[in-house]
């Protein structure tokens, strides 16, 4: 009974849309709803050559920021928890990226990659290059998505790592420092370990986020070119409400989620095992 | 090797107050070395000097006579214990223990000789492979110990490494530490704030107050003979009753006064304040001369307060002090 208002929302805004989406991937056909079962979307999505290069994008965008942004954050939180000054101006400079919201950094973006007024291909002219397309040619869109998203997500995920370093105790790095423990040797055996529940905390948000995060997709390439910078939540959302084929934007949903709940699985199947928890 | 530690003139300031102020001593090998003295007073300081973990703002110190200001803790061929033990969490005791000749690039064989040895010699045969989080205090303190022992450093530093164990455990390891040093030939610097260790273990004790030495002598030394009033009102249990005379402070020991019965003239009353019943002794407090003093006496005693009794002591038990400073007298005038 104390639990029916909970229970309420949980079913009207997530069992239900979920119940709903799966059977739309089975009965659903454009937006009507029919009779009959049928497997008809889940088939067009082996047969979807668009849906290949989504996929592909997707994987290649988790495969390349996530792990680029954890390094990133623990590279700038051992730098910034060490003594220096100026180092509270350094971190809120490095948790700016944070605090704005996808569409106004996408915004702020748009601007250095602009082909003929952009910040960066001002850049390349003073040393005589002609510039590159950021964001039109194809081979380098997704890329030009990719190191946004790691501006954006490294300083994030710095202030976990950052907290995290702050309650390993001085005096381990004392006895390190004892027992002739290079600066090496103690990030690998004493920091790094140390810092592992932060980091599998951080691997599922990074994970989830790259491929939740769709906002600069809308200001920056809209998927293209030929959808080269394409990712699966906004085909999704392409399908939906752009070809007005929700069935078969359903049958996509459900593959990402069974991405994400299979992805889940793994982290915690094989993190949590060599993770030391205190 | 008469000098094997030797430390002059030692200097830290933390804005500008003075945490150590010119400490200079000499450690023999072999030798343990009792830095002793209230919270505060800069043993810890000094210690972690002596460690490289800190640099002191003036001074030198010399170990084998080298200098090694300006080395690297881990070049300075010595090990410590912590008081917080500061064993790795994630790691087993084994890889705990290891991670000094695994840092140093021991090889193996010689790496799995000095474990064993070690482990055996504290003790930790069936835990070898438990985290940290899974030890008792007292174990987590061996594998500190043993962590220290397979260095091989002549030299062992120890800050308060007893102080988070219980009274029982404390006099078993105080034991144990002792019998470890003899046997190993080391050298150690021992960092505490409780007299009883410091006067148990040590071969020589070095009082500090306030960032200074106080004094620096034998344990018996230190109970027969303090040279201040603050050792004198430091060391014993209780501490030395100290009663203002007209040119100087009269210092004795609670446990060298004694109550009498008969009224020879000679003796000066005590009003009884308060007994207080200790198991083999009892400590009875009352005004004297207007200074509240203690007395120790053995057995039990059970005197009403607001009773006068008359108290006497051996002229040789006395101490005498200067009133201003503290300094001690000579004994014989």
């Amino acid at each position: 009974m104390l639990l029916l208002p909970a229970m309420c929302l949980l079913v009207t805004f997530t069992h239900y849309p979920v119940v709903k989406t799966i059977a739309r991937s089975f009965y659903g056909f454009g937006t009507k709803w029919e009779s009959k079962a049928t497997l008809d979307n889940y088939r067009y999505l082996l047969e979807d050559e668009v849906l290949m290069q989504v996929l592909y994008n997707s994987f290649l965008y988790a495969a390349i920021t996530v792990p680029v942004s954890i390094v990133l954050a623990i590279a700038m939180a051992l730098w910034v928890n060490g003594k220096m000054a100026g180092k509270g101006l350094l971190r809120t400079a490095y948790f700016t990226p944070t605090v704005l919201p996808m569409i106004s950094v996408a915004n702020i973006w748009l601007f250095f990659y602009s082909p003929e007024i952009g910040l960066l291909n001002k850049l390349l002219g003073v040393f005589g290059h002609g510039g590159v397309n950021w964001l039109g040619d194809p081979s380098v869109a997704l890329y030009s998505l990719m190191a946004m998203t790691i501006w954006k997500e490294a300083g994030f995920f710095m202030i976990f790592y950052l907290a995290a370093l702050q309650t390993i105790d001085q005096n381990l790095y004392d006895a390190a420092a004892i027992e002739n423990a290079g600066k090496w040797t103690v990030f690998r055996r004493v920091t790094f370990p140390l810092l592992m529940p932060t980091t599998l905390f951080v691997l599922v948000n990074a994970l989830l986020n790259a491929f939740k995060l769709v906002d600069h997709l809308f200001i920056l390439t809209k998927g293209g070119p030929n959808n080269a910078s394409n990712l699966l939540l906004y085909y999704i959302f392409e399908n939906a409400f752009s070809f007005f084929d929700t069935a078969y934007a359903s049958a996509l949903t459900v593959l990402l989620l069974l991405v994400l709940v299979v992805l889940a699985l793994l982290q915690f199947g094989v993190i949590e095992k060599r993770v030391h928890y205190r | 090797m008469a000098n094997f530690l030797k430390v002059e003139n030692l200097c830290r300031f933390y804005d500008d107050v003075a945490a150590v102020q010119e400490i200079s001593f000499e450690v023999g090998k072999g030798e343990f070395v009792a830095l002793l003295g209230p919270s505060g007073c800069g043993k810890s300081t000094t210690l972690k000097m002596i460690a490289g973990l800190e640099n002191p703002d003036s001074g030198t110190i010399e170990i084998e006579g080298q200098d090694v200001l300006g080395k690297a803790p881990g070049k300075r061929n010595l090990s410590m214990v912590f008081q917080s033990y500061a064993l790795f969490p994630h790691l087993s005791v084994r890889e705990n223990i290891l991670f000094g000749l695994k840092a140093r690039k021991v090889p193996k064989p010689e790496r799995l000789k000095r474990l064993n040895s070690a482990v055996e010699m504290v003790g930790l045969g069936p835990h070898i492979n438990k985290k940290p989080g899974q030890l008792s205090g007292g174990q987590s303190q061996r594998v500190a110990l043993a962590r220290s022992i397979v260095s091989n450093a002549p030299l062992c530093l120890m800050d308060e490494p007893l102080s988070n164990l219980d009274t029982k455990l404390r006099a078993d390891m105080r034991t144990e530490i002792r019998s470890l040093q003899k046997q190993l030939g080391l050298t150690v610097i021992y960092v505490t704030h409780d007299q009883i260790e410091a006067m148990s273990m040590a071969d020589k004790i070095i009082l500090l107050n306030q960032g200074r030495i106080e004094q620096t002598a034998a344990p018996e030394e230190f109970y027969d003979k303090p040279l201040t009033t603050f050792v004198a009102s430091f060391i014993g249990h209780p501490p030395m009753n100290l009663i203002p005379q007209k040119e100087f402070l009269l210092g004795v020991r609670p446990e060298h006064v004694q109550i009498v019965d008969v009224d020879t003239g000679s003796e000066i009353s005590m009003v009884i304040q308060e007994c207080d019943y200790q198991g083999s002794e009892t400590i009875v407090t009352g005004e004297y001369m207007g200074t509240m003093i203690k007395v120790s006496m053995a057995g039990k005693c059970n005197i009403p307060s607001g009773e006068s009794v008359n108290v006497r002591w051996e002229p040789g038990a006395v101490h005498r002090f200067k009133t201003e400073g503290g300094q001690r007298l000579e004994d014989n005038p």
